[in-house]
């Protein structure tokens, strides 16, 4: 029973870890949807792109040195961002919510058809200047990446926390997600947040693409990771910065939980299916998530 | 005169009710019909007429879509979840239990309307984005089940083959007998959800896409029509896996993924949200896209590019051009193919005298 304890222990830390990772992810996520109310289908090809654009110039074709790599990964994706609020969601402001979903949809598929095209398909490393040892503390055992992703993933969180909540543009930005038009009258400039919000969560998309690349390798996969910031923003709650990570922690362990004990079992698979089945129970049972605001429609 | 449009008048319910009132739609049904069934097997070689068939099945099930998403305003990610579900109740009916394909057939529609129920019933907590994000769940929640459950998928490749359908006694083997099954299962599936628009259920879903409020207000359940919209939809998308599967040979998920989900969205919207015809003209359009886009790169790409090359990233070019479809559809033309053809043919309309 202890070792079973211990490993439970064990797969606990390795969640909270991992969970933290997807809160830097669901984080752009939860950035576009607090500013424009868009919904972001392409939030894990962003990382992807961003992966591959970073690890493809510190890779032998190009040898950047890595903090250049870096610096011109982060001026891709706020220029890329730019561009893309500027030609694709800006015409579809104020259109159905499905516009906005399969336009991003849409994107998510350009990108996955560009970064290989451009940049080859053959899967990447990309090694980060760190050491390569296990570092123990107390119960738990972690990867040096998984820390440094964590504490980025938590500093980033406290930055956009507070962003929002103290800041003139923060602000601002929430003002524009009530609405549109008010915050227009009263001499926002709605567009210029709309881009603001997507530069952020290009940012964003280029660090988890750093952090999620140097773990699992980059390459068109890597946008997968994409599919776990549904789970975590409804069960954080889809406009809550805290949220996210709660959301993030709840959902890394559970899945790590499910794939220690569930997985036996039931022959492999539930590291995928476990979230979505915890944020199925959640929109039952609060639709708008643990953090969320409860604007959402009863009919 | 058959194109005119004016000096008919109705003098009884019938030629009011009737589904295709205007001389020039019933010629231009009764002509798409000798198109499709006298012209088109005759014209047609086999490979042409195999990918009409596909056309036919993807028909099938943008019809299915288009009544969720278009006419009651219900997004759905999960529609190639309920197609896996009619492909396996199929594929286990048709290989446990013997059964023809005519009890087959609906038996897969009916199984995937009662799943839809299931995943209906949040609708009506729930909508707009949330009900996006919890179909998707289905989507993966359905295809993880069937995965795993041998019961269900027969085993380790997760995969059934299924006998060759039969019809009246007879196999449908070759593509045109197959060809001729499909296009009367799409032609019927046309003109029922063209009578299921015009009727009480139809012009609810719509009141409820429009104002689900106001749709309350005026004494529809909301609920119990959303079920409906669910249901129905989910049924189109069931009987599509069932033909799918007896096109194949056979029942696999990976045939039913995200990606079909998003295919049949993407045949929903280019076409054109709320309109038969527009299912219709994107179910052609996404379908034949892919093999458009291999003989465009082939013929004219292979002047630019090496061979090999080519090769390499075609696979690529065409997610490439299919979201940029999406995208320009969506800024460009909301309404899609179909407000393109209405708008053709209002100009023909008054031609030449066009004020």
């Amino acid at each position: 029973m202890s070792g079973n304890m211990a490993f439970a222990i064990e797969l606990f830390g390795q969640g909270v870890a991992n969970g933290l990772m997807y809160s830097l992810v669901a984080l752009g996520f939860v950035l576009i949807y607090k500013a424009t109310d868009a919904i972001n289908f392409a939030q894990g090809e962003f990382v992807m792109i961003a992966g591959i654009v970073i690890s493809a110039l510190a890779s032998a074709a190009y040898e950047f040195p890595l903090w250049l790599a870096l610096f011109a990964g982060l001026i891709f994706m706020v220029v890329f961002n730019i561009a893309l609020e500027r030609v694709v969601l800006r015409p579809l402001i104020g259109r159905p919510i499905v516009a906005i979903i399969m336009a991003t949809i849409g994107l998510a598929f350009i990108l996955r058809g560009i970064g290989p095209m451009v940049f080859g398909a053959a899967p990447r490393g990309l090694k980060l200047p760190i050491e390569d040892f296990p570092i123990i503390i107390g119960p738990f055992f972690f990867t040096p990446i998984q820390l440094l992703g964590a504490g980025i993933s938590i500093i980033f969180l406290v930055i956009f926390g507070w962003f929002f909540l103290k800041t003139r543009k923060g602000i601002a930005m929430r003002a524009v997600a009530d609405s549109h038009q008010v915050s227009g009258a009263m001499g926002i400039n709605v567009e210029r947040y709309f881009a603001l919000a997507w530069v952020m969560a290009g940012i964003v998309a280029m660090l988890g693409g750093v952090l999620w690349g140097s773990a699992s390798g980059v390459d068109t996969q890597l946008a997968l990771v994409g599919l776990k910031v549904f789970p975590v923003v409804i069960l954080g709650g889809l406009d809550s910065i805290i949220g996210v990570i709660v959301g993030g922690i709840i959902i890394g362990v559970a899945e790590a939980l499910a794939a220690g004990f569930i997985d036996p079992y039931v022959g492999g698979g539930t590291k995928d299916f476990t979230p979505y089945v915890l944020m199925i129970i959640m929109l039952m049972i609060r639709p708008y998530g643990l953090l969320g605001r409860k604007l959402i429609e009863r009919i | 005169m058959y194109y005119r449009e004016s000096g008919y008048y109705k003098t009884d319910y019938k030629s009011d009710m009737s589904l295709y009132p205007l001389p020039i739609s019933r010629f231009a049904a009764f002509s798409l019909l000798v198109l499709f069934f006298l012209a088109a097997p005759v014209v047609m070689n086999e490979y042409y007429l195999t990918l009409l068939s596909l056309v036919a099945i993807a028909t099938v099930g943008a019809l299915g879509l288009n009544i969720l998403l278009g006419y009651a305003g219900q997004l759905s990610i999960g529609h190639a979840a309920f197609m896996s579900v009619g492909a396996y109740t199929a594929a286990n009916l048709a290989t446990k239990f013997d059964l023809p394909f005519l009890i087959t057939l609906p038996a897969g529609g009916l199984m995937a309307a009662a799943i839809g129920i299931v995943v209906g019933v949040p609708s009506l907590r729930i909508k707009g984005v949330y009900l996006a994000i919890a179909t998707l769940a289905a989507q993966f929640i359905i295809e993880w089940i069937i995965n795993h459950s041998p019961e269900i998928s027969g085993g380790a490749q997760a995969s059934i083959e299924v006998p060759r359908p039969t019809l009246l006694g007879e196999k449908l083997e070759s593509p045109v007998e197959l060809y001729y099954f499909l296009l009367i299962v799409a032609v019927i599936a046309v003109i029922a959800t063209q009578n299921l628009i015009r009727s009480r259920i139809g012009r609810a879903f719509v009141a409820i896409r429009d104002q689900d409020i106001a749709a309350e207000i005026i004494g529809i359940s909301v609920f119990k029509y959303k079920l409906y919209a669910f249901a129905i939809s989910s049924f189109y998308a069931g009987v599509t896996g069932v033909l799918y599967t007896y096109y194949l040979g056979i029942a696999s998920y990976e045939q039913f993924q995200l990606g079909v989900s998003i295919d049949y969205l993407a045949m929903v919207i280019i076409g054109g949200l709320g309109s038969i015809l527009g299912s219709v003209f994107g179910a052609f359009f996404i379908s034949l896209l892919p093999i458009a886009i291999r003989l465009f790169m082939e013929s004219v790409g292979s002047i630019f590019v090496e061979p090999d090359v080519l090769a390499q990233s075609i696979s690529q070019l065409r997610q490439i051009l299919f979201g940029v479809l999406i995208i320009v559809f969506l800024i460009v033309e909301p309404d899609g193919l179909n407000r393109l053809w209405i708008n053709i043919r209002n100009y023909f309309r008054v031609w030449p005298f066009s004020h």
